[in-house]
């Protein structure tokens, strides 16, 4: 069964430059308790479609060129905004980069979990309260019936990570979107926030699409991976299949370039050149001009996403060979 | 690991403790600290004692007419003098403050309602933000004192006219800036997360919106109230503000103006009365700025 199902889907953005896709023919499927990974640099486009998802996009300057987003049997691309907000919450939730500035600061953390439980369910102040106090629990918050009337700057960057984390999941979301979850914190830190969040997805079952450019929270964290180069899925594989037998080159610079405690190398690794412009896409395959593999064939013809393994796809013209290394 | 987090965390809770509920009190104390605010507080707390106090500070009618004291220099009988008709000046210029303050309260609060309200909408709805600011710009086009002679004048004199002419005037202002701090705290995160947690627009403008919001405006207010009340006299001098037996600063002085010579007192009281009201307020602004909005604080 598939809980959340994106086809082809495109955003465009309307730019000095003309309309540029951000977002250009995602497509993937999700299952309840599955937990997706999705990599790319900065400008690839993954937290525009999570965006997309939960329709959050500005509209104007961005507009959705094609595609659908299924969610329980109903394209999100389709509802009304008023429709949209009975999603939002209960259907899905999702979590930000900045735990810093992701909590109002006026308000206590008390009122700001309670008001998200008014937003969807009827009930008194009460049973607001003690659902509160246990989802501050759940997440491992100490003393929660008392952290509950602290203000966000009373608390640390983890708890307030563990906060949001609480009203994301206080309406109990079928999928929880995770854009970035870890990138602010602490490595210590880090590492708390993602057991809490694998021993939540145990505990409550929902599907996770956790965006990151973090090779290391993929490795940790997903079942399933999916690489974005320039707004394109370049390789969508299991785990364990792309850290192992990683085919499109990109993938395979993304993984070169994480340090490690055991090689003695004095530079990192890099993959050369930078992003390109999305007003300015180079013809053909959009990581041609940063290519050890170029060849000509690379700058006239977009490599379309195919099956390398099972399970296992990549978009690059020379993909066999490459898999066959 | 999770154990020790825990054990991390109670120790944090534990340290942070007496910090319980600071932030509140910490901006009062910053307020309080602040010289130039407590200075203007306290200039501006004697111009409200004086007005609100004004039966029992000059038992005499601000209109009681004395012909045989015309004229008279201040003295220990007449504090302040008397003006062409005999008329008791410390009367008339605490009677004044009544009139100017109440004026400068009612206008600071039709700002705050009205230019909240359109610069809420204005910043949070960008399909209005276009037709409401240029409404805006048109008015903000014409010099403040003179649109509000023309208000005014086309109005008639009166103190509730006076209150919207000034009004008019102002919320464009007002409204512009609320605009702008609805449009930075929009982008913030927590307003993004409240839109994810499917929080309607009415909620997010009120809860999320509007309390983050609230700084600059406040500031502003406090300049607001100066400038009202000094527009106000203004058109008062021009003989567009309430009808002259009315004791306004603007009244007075307009009156005292003929006898600036032989009788400079008429004209000087009300004018510094004026002066030292305009300088509290500004003085009360700049410690709001300095205290809610550190990023502006000119660096001494």
């Amino acid at each position: 069964m598939t809980l959340l199902s994106v086809r082809d889907l495109r955003v465009l953005f309307g730019t000095e430059h003309g309309e540029i896709a951000a977002v250009d023919d995602v497509g993937f499927d999700l299952a309840p308790g599955e937990i997706l990974g999705v990599v790319g640099e900065s400008g690839s486009g993954k937290s525009v479609t999570a965006l997309a998802i939960m329709g959050l996009l500005p509209k104007p300057p961005s507009r959705i060129g094609q595609g659908s987003i299924h969610f329980q049997g109903q394209d999100l691309l389709q509802l009304g905004e008023r429709d949209m907000r009975r999603i939002r919450g209960p259907g899905i939730g999702m979590i930000f980069q900045e735990p810093m500035t992701s909590l109002n600061p006026v308000f206590t953390i008390g009122d700001q979990l309670m008001e998200t439980v008014r937003v969807h369910q009827h009930s008194g102040p009460k049973e607001q309260r003690e659902r509160a106090v246990e989802m501050l629990a759940r997440v491992g918050i100490a003393l929660p019936a008392r952290r509950l009337d602290d203000y966000p700057h009373q608390l640390s960057g983890g708890m307030r990570q563990r906060v949001m984390i609480a009203m994301a999941l206080i309406c109990n979301p079928k999928i929880l979107i995770a854009d970035e979850p870890t990138t602010a914190l602490d490595v210590t830190i880090q590492q708390q926030i993602l057991e809490l969040l694998l021993d939540l997805r145990d505990e409550l079952g929902m599907g996770i699409v956790i965006i990151t450019h973090n090779m290391g929270v993929v490795a940790e964290m997903a079942d399933r991976v999916i690489v974005m180069y320039a707004g394109k899925i370049v390789e969508r594989a299991p785990v364990n299949e792309l850290f192992e037998r990683p085919v499109h080159p990109y993938t395979r610079g993304l993984l070169d370039s994480i340090p490690s405690l055991a090689d003695e190398r004095e530079r990192l690794k890099t993959i050369p050149g930078t992003l390109p412009r999305p007003w300015a896409l180079p013809a053909g395959c959009r990581f041609q001009p940063r290519c050890r593999w170029r060849v000509e064939a690379c700058a006239s013809t977009v490599p379309p996403l195919g099956p390398v393994r099972e399970g296992h796809e990549s978009a690059c013209l020379r993909q066999q060979e490459l898999a066959a290394e | 690991m999770a154990d020790s987090a825990v054990a991390f965390d109670e120790a944090v809770a534990a340290a942070a403790e007496p910090e319980r509920r600071s932030a509140r009190w910490d901006t009062l104390r910053r307020l309080w600290r602040h010289r130039s605010f407590k200075f203007g507080l306290a200039l501006f707390a004697i111009i409200v004692a004086a007005a609100v106090l004004a039966p029992w500070i000059s038992p005499v009618s601000p209109n009681k007419l004395q012909m045989r004291l015309r004229f008279e220099p201040p003295s220990w009988d007449h504090p302040f003098g008397t003006d062409n008709l005999g008329r008791s000046q410390l009367a008339r210029v605490v009677y004044g403050a009544q009139l100017s303050l109440f004026i400068g309260t009612m206008v600071v609060l039709v700002n705050a309602v009205f230019g909240t309200l359109i610069g809420a909408l204005a910043g949070y709805f960008k399909q209005l933000d276009n037709a409401l600011m240029r409404i805006n710009d048109a008015i903000m086009a014409f010099p403040a004192v003179l649109l509000a002679i023309g208000v005014a004048a086309v109005l008639g004199r009166s103190t509730p006219n006076m209150i919207l002419a000034l009004s008019i005037v102002y919320i464009p202002r007002t409204a512009r800036i609320v605009r702008s701090s609805v449009i930075v705290v929009s982008q913030m995160e927590y307003v993004q997360a409240a839109v994810a947690a499917g929080a309607g627009h009415w909620r997010i403008l009120r809860r999320h919106i509007l309390p983050n919001s609230m700084a600059p405006l406040l500031v502003q207010l406090s300049f607001l109230f100066a400038y009202a009340v000094l527009t106000e006299a203004t058109l008062s001098f021009l003989g567009l503000g309430a009808e002259p037996p009315a004791p306004t600063w603007g009244n007075i002085m307009s009156e005292g103006r003929q006898y600036m010579r032989e009788a400079p007192w008429i004209i000087t009281i009300p004018g510094a009365a004026l002066a030292i009201t305009v300088m509290a307020l500004n003085l009360l602004g700049d410690g709001l700025r300095d205290v809610l909005d550190p990023r502006l604080k000119i660096q001494q």
